[in-house]
Parts: C-alpha cells; sequence; structure tokens
C-alpha cells in the first residue's frame, strides 16, 4: 500500500450533482488553476441523479413564480428557520441555471408555445418543472467536465479534511483508494464538499443496508468531515423522512403522478392532505394516517385514463429509479387496478429534501476559511437538484476566488500519519467485527434510539449505544480495500447517529412536523426556538449544539402565510384516534 | 488481539445481478459494468474471465445492465424486497 501525494489549486470532493458544477464553474472563473474532482464512485454514474431525474422540484421561472414568492415558500414550509438570504441567492439563481442546463443539453418539458411547462405541487406557489427526458443528465455533466478540463479521479474515498494547525483555514483532504487501499494526500487551496446526504443513517424496515432512498453511496462522510474540521452544522435535527412505495425505496412520486392526476389516499381512497408537497407537516399527516384506522396510505392512480397511466409509467419506470416497473411486476401490481401501498423511508440527513446540513452562506462559504459546501449536505433548506447545480456554481467560484488569493498551507506531518493509521487499521488488524454487522448494528440502533416521534430518554439511550459502539470501531477488520471502504463508512454514520440525538436533545420543542415530533415537547415554541440549532466540536474536542439566532427575514412573511403549512390536512377526514402527537 | 477473540462464519446470499457469461466480453477488455456501479459490487472474476457480482451491496440503480455493451447483466429487486 502507497501513500501518493498530489497538490492542486481547487479540491471538489463528490462528483455527483453539485461537485461537477462547482468543478466546471471555478474552471470558468479561472482556467489557469488545477482543479481536481475527487469521487469515491465513477463520475460517469454516480450520487443521486445516476440514472437520471424526473424533474425540477423548485424552479423558479419568470410568468410562474418569482424569487419572493418562493423564499416566502420554503421560510414557511420550513416553520421559520431558514436564513432567508441563502434561499433568496438560490431562488435569483434558479432560472439562469435552468437556461444553462438547457444551452448544455438537458432537456425539460415545454408546452406548444415554447415555455416551460411548470406544474404545481406546492402548497402555495407553482415550482415543478418535469423532464420527461431527464436520463441523460450525467453525460451532459460528464461533457462540460472534459470540456472545462477538469481533472477527475473517480474509486478515492475522502476520510478527512486537511486543517492549517495555526489559522484553521483548509489546506487539502486525504483519502483512499477503495480497490487499492493506497493512501492519498491531496493539498488544495480552498476545498468544496458536495459528498451528498446522510443516507445510510436509518435502517430500511427490510433491514437491507443499501435499500436506502438515497444512493446508499452517500453515507454521511462529508457531515462527518466537516465536522472534524470544526465547521458549524445546523438543523441537524430536521431529519429527511420521505414518503416512498412500500418495500420499494423510490419516491412514490405525487410530484409526477399529482399533475396527471394522481394523489396520495388512504386505505378508503379518501384524498387526507391538500398537497403532496414533501415537508415535515405533510410527512406528520401521513404518519398519522398511516398509524389511524384509515391507514396504510397509497398511491391513487386507478381512476386515471390508460393513455394517461402509460405516459406515468414512461416516466417512474423509465428515469431516476427505473427498477420500480420490475418491482411492480414481481408482486403483480399494476396501476390500473389498485391503488400502490406506501410507508415512510427511513431517516436520513439531508438538505435538499429537508434542512439538515453544514452552515453556508449566500456564497456557500463555511465556517472554515477556504472550505465550501453545496449540494444535499449544505444547509439550503429544501434546495433538491436545481439547488444543488446553483450552490456548486457558487461554491466553484467562491473556491476559485479563493484559490486566486491563498497559497498553500504546509501538511502537518502527525496529523497525516494519525489519519493513515486510522484508515489503514482495519486493514492491518489480523482479525475483527466485518464492517457491515457494525452498520448493522448502529443503524439498527438509529431506528431503535431516534426514529419520529423522538422520546428524550430514548435518544439518550440512543446516545449510550452509539457510544460503545464507538469501541466496536477500534476493533472493525477489512479483509480488503472494498470492506474498508465500508469500515471507514460506518465511522461516518456513527458520527452522524450521534449528531443526530445531539441536536434533537437541544432544541426542546416541536417543529416541522414528523421531521422533530418530541412526544415530551410537543408544542413548537417561538418564544425560545425560533432559532438555527448549530453543532460544531467545541474548544474540549466535544460534541456541542449552541443557538444561532435567525437573520432578519429579508422578505416578509404575513401571518396568514405563516400557518398555510399547518394546514394541510383535508378537514373532513379528520381521524379521531390519530396517533400523538 | 488473537486470532480467536473475533471468530467469524461465511454466509451465503442470493444476489440481484445476473451475468450471462455467454454474452460478456470481458475477456476482450470490457470492464463497463465495473466501473459504472455506484457501490462497486461488480468485478471480473480472473478464474473466468467474466463480470460477476461480488458483493451484496446492490441499489439495484441499473447503469450496469443499461451500459453493458452485450446485453448481459441483468438486475432483479433483491430478494428481501420482492
Ligand atoms: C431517488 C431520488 C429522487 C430524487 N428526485 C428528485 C427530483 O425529481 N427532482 C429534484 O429536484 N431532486 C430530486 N432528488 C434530489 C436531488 O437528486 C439531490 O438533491 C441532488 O442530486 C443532490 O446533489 P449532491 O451533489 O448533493 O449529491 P449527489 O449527486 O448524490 O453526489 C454526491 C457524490 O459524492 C460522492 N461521495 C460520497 N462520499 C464521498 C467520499 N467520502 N469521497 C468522495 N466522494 C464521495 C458520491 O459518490 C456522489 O457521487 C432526488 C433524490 C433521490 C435520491
Ligand atoms: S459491461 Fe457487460 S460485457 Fe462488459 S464486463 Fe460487464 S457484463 Fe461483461
Ligand atoms: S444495479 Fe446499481 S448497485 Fe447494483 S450492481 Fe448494478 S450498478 Fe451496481
Amino acid at each position: 500500500m502507497n501513500t501518493i501525494e498530489h497538490a492542486v489549486d481547487v479540491l471538489v470532493i463528490g462528483g455527483g450533482t453539485a461537485g461537477p458544477m462547482a468543478a466546471v464553474k471555478a474552471k470558468q472563473v479561472n482556467p489557469n488553476l488545477k482543479v481536481l474532482l475527487l469521487e469515491k464512485a465513477n463520475v460517469k454514474r454516480s450520487g443521486a441523479i445516476s440514472m437520471g431525474m424526473d424533474g425540477l422540484n423548485n424552479a423558479v421561472i419568470p410568468g410562474h413564480a418569482t424569487p419572493e414568492q418562493y423564499v416566502r415558500e420554503i421560510t414557511v414550509a420550513n416553520d421559520g428557520i431558514v436564513n432567508q438570504k441563502t434561499v433568496l441567492a438560490y431562488a435569483r439563481n434558479s432560472f439562469a441555471m435552468i437556461e444553462e442546463l438547457d444551452r448544455w443539453g438537458v432537456k425539460f418539458e415545454k408546452d406548444e408555445t415554447g415555455d416551460y411547462a411548470v406544474k404545481k405541487v406546492h402548497h402555495m406557489g407553482t415550482y415543478v418543472l418535469p423532464m420527461p427526458e431527464g436520463h441523460d443528465i450525467k453525460k451532459i455533466l460528464y461533457r462540460q467536465l472534459k470540456r472545462n478540463r477538469v481533472e477527475i479521479t473517480n474509486r478515492l474515498v475522502a476520510t478527512r479534511l486537511i486543517v492549517g494547525q495555526e489559522d484553521g483555514r483548509i489546506a487539502g483532504a486525504f483519502a483512499f483508494d477503495c480497490r487499492t487501499a493506497d493512501f492519498y494526500v491531496i493539498k488544495a487551496k480552498s476545498v468544496v464538499l458536495a459528498t451528498g446526504a446522510a443516507g445510510r443513517l436509518g435502517l430500511p424496515a427490510s433491514g437491507y443496508l443499501f435499500g436506502t432512498y438515497e444512493n446508499p453511496t452517500n453515507a454521511g462522510d462529508g457531515y462527518s468531515m466537516a465536522y472534524h474540521a470544526g465547521a458549524e452544522l445546523s438543523g441537524i435535527e430536521c431529519f429527511q423522512i420521505n414518503p416512498l412505495i412500500k418495500d420499494y425505496n423510490g419516491p412514490a412520486c405525487a410530484y409526477v403522478t399529482g399533475p396527471f392526476g394522481g394523489y396520495t389516499a388512504n386505505s378508503k381512497g379518501q384524498r387526507f392532505i391538500e398537497c403532496d408537497y414533501w415537508s415535515g407537516q405533510m410527512m406528520q399527516e401521513f404518519y398519522h394516517e398511516l398509524e389511524s384506522g384509515n391507514g396504510p396510505v397509497f398511491l391513487k392512480l386507478d381512476h386515471l385514463a390508460e393513455e394517461t397511466i402509460s405516459s406515468i409509467e414512461t416516466i417512474l419506470h423509465g428515469n431516476e429509479r427505473p427498477s420500480r416497473g420490475r418491482f411492480h411486476a414481481g408482486r403483480g401490481i399494476n396501476y390500473r387496478e389498485r391503488m400502490v401501498e406506501m410507508h415512510i423511508s427511513e431517516i436520513g440527513l439531508c438538505s435538499g429534501h429537508s434542512a439538515s446540513g453544514v452552515w453556508v452562506d449566500e456564497h456557500a462559504a463555511t465556517t472554515v476559511p477556504g472550505l465550501y459546501a453545496a449540494g444535499d449536505l449544505a444547509c439550503v433548506p429544501h434546495n433538491y437538484m436545481l439547488g444543488a447545480f446553483v450552490y456548486g456554481g457558487f461554491a466553484g467560484e467562491s473556491a476559485a476566488r479563493h484559490a486566486n488569493e491563498h497559497g498553500q498551507i504546509e501538511v502537518d506531518p502527525a496529523q497525516l500519519d494519525a489519519e493513515r493509521q486510522r484508515v489503514w487499521a482495519p486493514l492491518q488488524r489480523e482479525s475483527g467485527l466485518p464492517p457491515a454487522q457494525v452498520e448493522y448494528k448502529l443503524r439498527r440502533m438509529v431506528n431503535d434510539y431516534l426514529q419520529p416521534p423522538k422520546v428524550t430518554r430514548k435518544m439518550e439511550i440512543g446516545l449510550e449505544r452509539f457510544d460503545s459502539i464507538r469501541d466496536d470501531l477500534e476493533v472493525l477488520h477489512a479483509n480488503n480495500p472494498h470492506e474498508l471502504m465500508r469500515a471507514m463508512e460506518v465511522h461516518a454514520i456513527r458520527d452522524c447517529a450521534e449528531m443526530a440525538a445531539r441536536a434533537s436533545l437541544y432544541r426542546t420543542e416541536s417543529r416541522w412536523g414528523l421531521y422533530h415530533a418530541r412526544v415530551d415537547y410537543p408544542e413548537r415554541n417561538d418564544a425560545d426556538w425560533l432559532v438555527h440549532v448549530q453543532l460544531h466540536k467545541n474548544a474540549g474536542g466535544d460534541m456541542a449544539c449552541f443557538k444561532r439566532p435567525l437573520e432578519p427575514y429579508v422578505i416578509p412573511v404575513d401571518d396568514q402565510e405563516k400557518t398555510a403549512y399547518q394546514r394541510l390536512r383535508i378537514s373532513s377526514t379528520n381521524t379521531p384516534e390519530a396517533v400523538a402527537p | 488481539m488473537s486470532k480467536s477473540s473475533f471468530p467469524t462464519a461465511i454466509q451465503r446470499s442470493n444476489v440481484p445481478v445476473t451475468i450471462d457469461e455467454n454474452k460478456c466480453i470481458a475477456d476482450k477488455g470490457c470492464t463497463v459494468c465495473v466501473e459504472a456501479c455506484p457501490l462497486d459490487v461488480l468485478a471480473i472474476n480472473p478464474l473466468t474471465g467474466k463480470a460477476q457480482m461480488t458483493f451484496d451491496e446492490c441499489w439495484y440503480c441499473l447503469p450496469c445492465e443499461k451500459d453493458c455493451p452485450a446485453g448481459a447483466v441483468s438486475v432483479e429487486i433483491p430478494y428481501l424486497l420482492r
């Protein structure tokens, strides 16, 4: 096993959605910079959009929506806890990004007049732009990477960021090759973190470790790396929980089917929520119905016309999760004949869908100088794919400017030795615990103790369990470099589990519907908790939380709007037997 | 730490990816599916010279099947989810 040193100007970690955009934009700011895109898998087929995407969930297109309206919608959907400046920066650049992607060859749905065919799915505004031919998106990104001469390395797993001893400025990252176990020291003047969601946190009900909603390559490595580098994280207690097809981990996809007339229904075939846009409040209503006498919950399409259903099938079985058709075929389920059973996903951390992430400002800067973050792991609530592209762009441009103005910091040899030892240890041990078993145990504990509704004492016990699994990390054993990758992922998942428990315990109220439903603090308490909960490694090296006040809103929200997402339930379906809270 | 402190057993599992060895052209240098897989669970078996699923860690996302130039890959829904 070798140690390989490499120096670049800008290092982008994660080549899924935000990462390639960051790399391209950094090169466009200064083509002379050496920009390296480092990817755990292969940039041609990596990340959430590996097979393509069904549509843009949050397109802000002139004539259909305004940036101000979008900021209000997200402020309300996220129960007031947003740094509006970051959401506004997204919204103002949303349309320019769509036009750029369109020029690059990404196909969006248009009407007869050539205008974008935007659909209403959210509670208030109109933002969903279908991409029925969205399967080429990775190819298009790859072409741009080549055209802009971005350097690419595949199958390297980043494990820690390198931070200067004196000024806390970023200096690069450590990584290893998941096929050879070679250890990499990559020096850089600035770094963009774009490693996606923490998708292997909760355990899917099947018990299948890789049957997650998120692409399971995204194990939360970036959350862990940012934490250890001293960055602030925010909103970790605002979990991601999604409505899925029962047993199949693809989204039930009311976004795709809604505009065609499909909807989420209870076992009587009745609608029980006014709007299928994913929010904590929507998930709370979903959960109520699921656990009530009207449960479980279904995706209802069987009332639609044949040609409508076949259009839906073409999209749902062709783009982002194409194995869905096989799943239904295996069970003999046809959208025409009956409703499709739905369930809720395991928990995860993801700002793309919810709000958990590394704290960033409107230029994608984290609190660590020279470190930028974008995509699902950067805290810009409900940012989705287009948000990943827009913030990827910001991060790339900011990182390029930082690299233009700063030199390279030397890497401390002691830091290097310590990390190389940590990474190689599971391969060098003669025997030990298999990573898959430790991961299974850890994630089962996450389900048992952190899955909402959240209970204080349970979360405290969870913390004890996560603490004792820390000892198991010291005896992980890997038979080969591939297992080593799984072993190092378990380290990151454990960090994420601890973060999820600590941030959840800290916020002693309920907020965001099911995402942070605390049984022993059932009320929302704006007087004390209309603040961000930040999490970081404190001066003593411990995981700690603190409050960060909200920045004054730049877009005022009126009282009527503020409660819009609390009125999602259709009143005729109020279920008296619904469970607390 | 002595070896005996962590005794282990090998367990079989039914994996979701099948490679048609008559169609696979890995022996002519193809590694397309191995490179495409985001979970890195496919490899060329040195004994057969054909691709195979080596680790049971599949997201049933399908790039392996879609990108294979020989139509040799088929992905089923993993047994636990069927
Ligand atoms: C099933 C599904 C359906 C979705 N549908 C929609 C939709 O219809 N519309 C929409 O707008 N949004 C949708 N989203 C959300 C959207 O896809 C994401 O918000 C967006 O793609 C996130 O981009 P990202 O760059 O943060 O993460 P990703 O694109 O997932 O990229 C992260 C990358 O980091 C790499 N990586 C991870 N760890 C490491 C490491 N340690 N070292 C190096 N590399 C690493 C991964 O391999 C991956 O390539 C969907 C998401 C999923 C999972
Ligand atoms: S892509 Fe197809 S032909 Fe190539 S190695 Fe894989 S199975 Fe064989
Ligand atoms: S379906 Fe996806 S995860 Fe499974 S082997 Fe193919 S590429 Fe890999």
